[in-house]
């Protein structure tokens, strides 16, 4: 297991070091900032192991996150530990920075002790945590308060506590989604795919069951089946508009029934209070590609270069896309670029080697376009310039991938509250992932 | 408020300040100079001076300031134990708090003190916290148990604390059971044999149970806690899979792997004609996908999973290549991961995409990233036939950008598609050739040469080319070095004429002026066979070499099933056993996946078995082709083909048939010079009068330093030798008899043979493999029967054996499977060797260590003996013992009764320790062994009776 944990600023030096097994010794601390911190290379690996001693490493900002053992650990467990540690400091104290880090630093020791002991990882629910450790000192708890907490802290709903009680049941849907793409210069789509989360902030009354559905195509097939006179006759008829999606793969944040799922297909939760990541999915069929670049790169002679590169939207004319921007590399070698827009405004950055056109708004079924000269320096640089790929940033409000909320129940048996008096919101966008062209 | 303040106080005195801070009265002001303290502990400042202070302030209500003093003294209290025990008190009545948020603390922190007295006092508090009625004191405790069986392993066994741990496998509460779990998991891990987590159906089902109820990181102690069942039959083994799927769909990525772990290891187990076996597989694809849109760390674990996966079960993530395309901004390790899985999903289907990817990842910037994607094109070649002049011309445009690093990488490539489609793509060669003075990497060089040498014939200026390089010939590498002197001694062979100089420069440089053996051997070789037999020579050097195999870079198949085990852990991130970087017993367990059992086995198709399979049946095949790979070595081979595993079969049917060539040429060469006396030392003084006038080199010393290797008899005897015993009777290996015995002599562990040719015909060609075993011996050189066997003849060989070899654990741990091969056959037999040969000279342990390591091995390990019969008397015994390098450290008269304490140690570096009991006049004595690894204790016993008894 994880034999201890060290926080490192950009510079190498400590601000954290908790060790939780005997065979980690002080060297160690040492053995990372020399090899790994003060490396002149980039860095190679997350895992680096250094005299027999593993290092696992993540970096926020500049700050230096290891965790470092001698056995044979779970090491995807362990990067999801990091990964979790830096969440619950933020839920904390807000970014993850030095001078955050210095400032809270006998917490952070708190919250290691809490959550990791014997290097083994305990409830990281920041939720559940907030009762009994916060910032600002110990509360003396009562005798209840303090059963209630150790039995949310190691009971099957841990992520939520008892007794929660809002004048407003009221909650939030965001279907938030990037959209990513691959293309080819020719226009032929060499990979694409979605991945989309949906994230839920609920204030909710009491311990609220919830039923989440969505237009899931195996779902709606077996309903389809089910029911299936109706179902045909509605079919034969036009098809009535009933979209399905196929959802390639799923993940759940761990409130969700994940047998239940498995065996009918149905999302079934008692959700923590306030944001929680409720799902995460993946699809590549059908995919609504929001915008089309077309690139067009000539070269005259060895020191002139010309770009032309056009832009489709492609969705209803009626929704408007935002915060567009299209990057355009240049070679290292650029003197000088001309640049010509219809729409919005273009920069060339000689520090991103790159051209930067932004447009604020865009429609649907619209064009626009863009054409640069760049003046390039002669070298006697053999290799050619590796032409980086034409990359594209966005923000629609639809879900490329074509997912819809059908519906999400709540009920709360024990409290006179029902589904229908809960207010309910839900939310679709669509951003760009890794959204290239090759050029 | 702000906490930095307290890093930046560096002033002088500071100590002196803060120890005047920590007696302050003020309880705002204790709690300050407690903060300082612990940052300064954070930046690595030696604050222990301060300990009794900081102790003293642990007497408080506030809950804070404790928690800050007990991490003080988690980090101090080893260091100063005795004032550490100050603390005691606190502990044992925090212990007692009726807030369960105090006591768990306590029995936490309590648990990280490793100091001996502080253990003792926690033995009565956790008890009680074990059975604490609140859940969360009870999981803390749990995971303390581990803590303290870290410390003093014994304590632990002596107070049934881990009968208690089993009993909370059973807890409502499903953290408890997890974390205990967990802990019962460790400790298993350092008592390899004990039945500690005893896995039956009952306790895997609360697992499973627990398993849907408890936290993220319960979940992953359960699942890698399930990885280590084996289920009865296919039923369990399905409906086990069937409650652990769901886990596929969690959002933690660790969940979902050791998930993963759990089914390709169960799946195992399941039919393949089952129609779950196929469902299985299918559900299996999305997760793993899923996984690379994590943050790039875990995807690097992931993609480091996914290579082991995609070699197990191909089938698996074939449709699946697109999402393995490399991101413009992917950090470079997670790159480097996705295109060697690229490699091995290529197929036909894809290969015209996976190939234009390629082309684009070698224009990159990474140089690392751009050898690996020129490599990657030259293994599509060799794997997708289709594809391979594609590929040839694609290496060919970038070889054209000049490049340095490309173009030596395309050459290394090329050389290989040469290797596996011949007599396709030579045309190239030209282009080739004008890329020579840019070459400066010893594997580009080599391969370059090995090109001029294996096409000499078609370049015209192949003996100007070769020479250039011979001008710095010592400055080369060794690969250069051999692959020079193979690649002139072709180039003469087939253009005898103008070459006769370049060939004798480089004989004498490769013989005389170098001190590199192979290279001095390899020299020699081509010299004799030169001079003696031009025609053999050619057969020899220019025999048709074997192709290539497609499989490239393939994990060899009982490391690969090993890893499997072991999905998500660090073992299959540096895709080593966990032996390899796990220090001490921990780990060192070799996990393999189960074997099939039940309905479906007969009607499966061969290869399933040797996935599936037991060790020694289908290992031993594998035995022989690569025996043939050394000798193919000879054959100018050593240009690995890129794969570090034996060959797959298709390519074995050739390799025999060099084997054979060189045999036959080897013996037409040596046997006159030997005129079949197994005396060779001395057949080789005439050796040098028969070499022409025209190669005159001082050839003798050499040649016997070639072939002295046979000696070794008449060694000082004093280790015990069991008798030669008959291991393979004539009657099964078509006349062939081998008996024999194993010896340690000066050092040297030998296996002694005596061949006896009982058949009509001449048995000549001998050689000898080993499969692995426990301890990881190997022959050290090749089996010396250089003279053919005549009917009705003998001979004594020995063989030097080493212990480096690769290891696997057999059962009896000395059990060793042979393979013999001449000219007749191959033939198989198992032998077990005495454990006594193991034992090494620097055996004999300080009194020190002896008694610490005595107390520090647990009494589960000890196992007794009685050596019945036996009449010599103590110091006898001892002396001859000693003989076998069994070494007495100690000797002890008790009423009558002598004890020797003796210290043992193996070749492999474990440690037993044995107390021996001779009681005057009684015939039996009795004997107790400790070690580490108690699997031995029996073959160590087994040795002294045999040594004791003759």
């Amino acid at each position: 297991m994880i034999g201890g944990l060290f926080i490192y600023n950009h510079k190498g030096e400590v601000l954290i070091s908790r060790v939780y097994r005997d065979d980690i010794g002080r060297n160690a601390v040492d053995a990372f900032r020399v090899n790994v911190i003060h490396a002149r290379q980039q860095v190679r690996s997350p895992v680096t192991n250094i005299a027999r001693t593993s290092f696992f490493h993540v970096k926020r900002s500049n700050i230096w996150l290891a965790a470092v053992t001698k056995q044979n650990v779970n090491a995807a467990m362990v990067f999801e530990f990091l990964y979790k540690m830096c969440d619950v400091m933020t839920a904390y104290f807000g970014k993850i920075s030095e001078e955050n880090i210095k400032n809270n630093f006998v917490l952070i020791y708190e919250l290691l002790d809490e959550i990791l002991d014997f290097g083994y990882p305990q409830n990281s629910e920041t939720g559940a945590l907030k009762t009994f450790i916060t910032q600002t000192g110990i509360k003396s708890q009562s005798k209840e308060e303090q059963s209630q907490i150790t039995s949310q802290v190691t009971g099957q709903i841990g992520w939520r506590r008892e007794g929660i009680k809002y004048r407003r049941n009221e909650l939030f849907l965001d279907v938030l989604e990037s959209v990513n793409l691959l293309m080819s210069p020719q226009g032929q789509v060499l990979s694409a795919h979605v991945s989309g989360r949906v994230v839920m902030k609920s204030y909710l009354s009491g311990m609220p069951e919830c039923k989440f559905g969505m237009n899931d195509k195996i779902v709606i097939d077996k309903q389809g089946k089910g029911g299936a006179s109706e179902e045909a006759a509605g079919k034969s008829g036009g098809g009535g508009g009933k979209q399905s999606i196929a959802i390639d793969d799923c993940t759940f944040h761990q409130c969700v029934r994940l047998s239940k799922f498995d065996a009918e297909r149905s999302i079934s939760f008692i959700p923590p209070d306030g944001e929680c990541e409720l799902m995460r999915y993946r699809t590549t069929k059908d995919i609504i590609l929001p915008f089309r670049v077309i690139p067009l790169v000539r070269e005259v002679g060895r020191t002139k270069l010309e770009v032309k590169v056009v832009i489709k939207s492609n969705f209803k004319p009626s929704l408007l896309a935002q915060k567009i921007e299209v990057r355009i590399p240049t070679p290292l070698n650029t003197s000088g670029v001309q640049v010509i827009c219809m729409k919005g405004k273009a920069k060339y950055k000689a520090s991103e080697n790159a051209i930067v056109w932004k447009i604020k708004r865009m429609a649907g079924m619209k064009e626009s376009q863009i054409s640069a000269e760049i003046e390039l320096l002669p070298t006697n640089d053999k290799k050619k310039w590796a032409r980086p790929p034409i990359s594209m940033n966005f923000e629609v409000p639809f879900a490329p991938s074509g997912l819809k909320v059908r519906y999400l129940k709540v009920f709360e048996p024990k409290l006179n509250y029902s589904d229908h008096d809960v207010i309910k919101w839900v939310r679709y966008i669509g951003r760009s992932g890794i959204y290239e062209t090759r050029c | 408020m702000t906490d930095s303040k307290y890093f930046t106080t560096t002033k002088k005195g500071e100590i002196f300040e803060l120890k005047a801070e920590l007696n302050s009265d003020k309880k705002e002001k204790k709690k300050e100079a407690v903060k300082k303290v612990i940052a300064s502990m954070t930046v690595g400042k030696d604050v222990s001076a301060l300990f009794p202070d900081v102790v003293n302030c642990m007497q408080t209500d506030n809950l804070e300031l404790k928690k800050l003093v007990y991490l003080y003294l988690m980090n101090y209290a080893k260091s100063q134990p005795d004032m550490a025990i100050m603390a005691v008190n606190t502990f044992v009545k925090d212990c007692e708090d009726a807030n369960p948020l105090i006591r768990a603390l306590a029995v936490r922190t309590m648990g990280c003190i490793r100091v001996d007295k502080i253990t003792e006092y926690l033995c009565e508090p956790l008890r009680k916290c074990l059975k604490d009625e609140d859940p969360y004191v009870r999981k803390t405790a749990a995971v303390c148990v581990a803590k303290l069986h870290d410390i003093n392993a014994q304590l632990v066994e002596d107070q049934g604390f881990l009968d208690t741990l089993k009993d909370l496998i059973s807890d409502s509460n499903p953290m408890v059971v997890a974390n205990a779990v967990a802990a019962l998991s460790e400790i298993a891990e350092s008592h390899p044999n004990s039945n500690l987590l005893d896995l039956n159906p009952q306790s895997i089902n609360k697992l499973l149970t627990a398993l849907n109820e408890c936290t993220e990181w319960g979940q992953i102690f359960i699942l890698d806690c399930l990885a280590n069942y084996t289920p009865r039959d296919d039923r369990e083994s399905q409906s086990i899979c069937e409650r652990v799927t769901p886990r596929l769909s969690h959002a933690n990525s660790a969940v979902v792997l050791s998930a993963v772990k759990v089914l390709m290891k169960f799946m195992e187990m399941l039919p393949k004609d089952l129609d779950y076996y196929g469902t299985l597989l299918k559900k299996l694809a999305p997760p793993l996908v899923t996984l690379l849109s994590a943050e790039p760390e875990l995807q690097y674990v992931a993609l480091r999973n996914i290579n082991l996966i995609v070699q197990k079960r191909p089938e698996i993530l074939k449709h699946e290549m697109k999402v393995f395309f490399v991101k413009y901004n992917d950090p470079i390790y997670v790159k480097l991961e996705k295109l060697d899985i690229m490699i091995r999903l290529a197929s036909q289907a894809n290969i015209a995409q996976v190939l234009a990817e390629l082309k684009e990842y070698a224009t990159e910037v990474d140089v690392d990233f751009v050898r690996k994607a020129v490599r990657a094109i030259g293994r599509c070649a060799i794997k997708v036939e289709q594809s391979a002049e594609r590929c040839v011309s694609t290496l060919l445009d970038l070889i054209q950008t000049k490049v340095n690093y490309v173009v030596q990488e395309a050459i290394v490539v090329i050389k290989d598609i040469f290797r596996k489609y011949p007599n396709k793509y030579e045309s190239v060669i030209a282009t080739l050739c004008e890329n020579l003075d840019s070459l400066d990497e010893p594997e580009a060089r080599a391969a370059m040469i090995w090109i001029v040498g294996e096409y000499a014939e078609r370049i015209d200026n192949a003996d100007e080319l070769l020479e250039s390089f011979l001008e710095g010939f010592h400055d080369e590498s060794t690969q250069v070095q051999l692959q020079l002197l193979t690649a002139i001694v072709k180039l003469f062979l087939k253009k005898p004429t103008e070459t006769q100089e370049l060939v004798q420069q480089v004989l004498s440089l490769a013989t005389q002026d170098s001190d590199n053996p192979d290279l001095r051997d390899r020299g020699y070789i081509y010299w004799r066979l030169l001079s003696t037999d031009p025609v053999a020579a050619k057969e020899v050097v220019l025999a048709e070499k074997p192709l290539i195999s497609e499989e490239t870079d393939l994990i060899e198949p009982t490391l690969l099933e090993e890893l499997i085990c072991h999905i998500g852990t660090l073992a299959s991130v540096y895709h080593k056993p966990p032996s390899a970087f796990v220090e001490g017993s921990r780990g060192v367990m070799h996990k393999r996946l189960p074997a099939r059992t039940g309905s479906g086995e007969s009607t499966e198709s061969p290869d399933v078995g040797t996935a599936a399979g037991g060790s020694a049946p289908e290992a031993a095949p594998s035995i022989i082709p690569s025996q043939g790979d050394l000798l193919g070595d000879l054959l100018n081979l050593d240009m690995a083909p890129p794969t570090t595993s034996g060959p797959p079969p298709p390519t074995t049917g050739m390799q025999m048939g060099g084997m054979d060539l060189l045999g036959g040429g080897l013996d037409s060469l040596l046997g006159g010079d030997l005129g079949g006396s197994p005396a060779m030392g001395a057949g080789f003084g005439a050796a040098p009068a028969v070499m022409p006038a025209s190669l005159n080199a001082p050839v003798g010393g050499g040649l016997g330093d070639l072939f002295d290797l046979g000696g070794g008899v008449g060694m000082p005897m004093g280790a015990y030798i069991p008798p030669k015993i008959v291991w393979l009777p004539a009657m099964k290996a078509k006349g062939l008899e081998i008996s024999g015995t194993f010896a340690r002599r000066a050092g040297v562990i030998q296996m002694e043979l005596i061949l006896t040719n009982k058949a009509m015909s001449i048995m000549t060609d001998f050689a000898i493999q080993f499969n692995r075993n426990s301890f990881g011996l190997a022959p050290a050189g090749p089996l010396q029967v250089l003279t053919p066997l005549g009917p009705n003849q003998t001979i004594e060989v020995s063989l030097p054996l080493s212990t480096v070899g690769p290891v696997m654990k057999m059962d009896p741990l000395n059990n060793l499977q042979v393979a013999v091969k001449n000219n007749i056959d191959v033939f198989y037999f198992s032998c077990q060797y005495p454990i006594s040969m193991l034992f090494v000279e620097d055996g004999k342990m300080e009194r020190q260590v002896f008694l610490a390591t005595w107390k520090d091995i647990p009494n589960d390990n000890e196992s007794q003996f009685q050596i019945k019969d036996c009449h010599l008397n103590s110091d006898a015994a001892s002396s001859k013992l000693q003989g076998s390098n069994i070494f007495t450290i100690a000797k002890r008269t008790v009423e009558g009764q002598d004890m020797l304490y003796m210290s043992i140690k193996l070749s492999n570096g474990i440690w037993v320790l044995a107390e021996l009991r001779v009681q005057a006049g009684n015939p039996n004595y009795t004997i107790s062994l400790k070690c580490r690894a108690p699997e031995v204790s029996q073959c160590v016993f087994q040795c002294y009776e045999a040594v004791l008894k003759n």
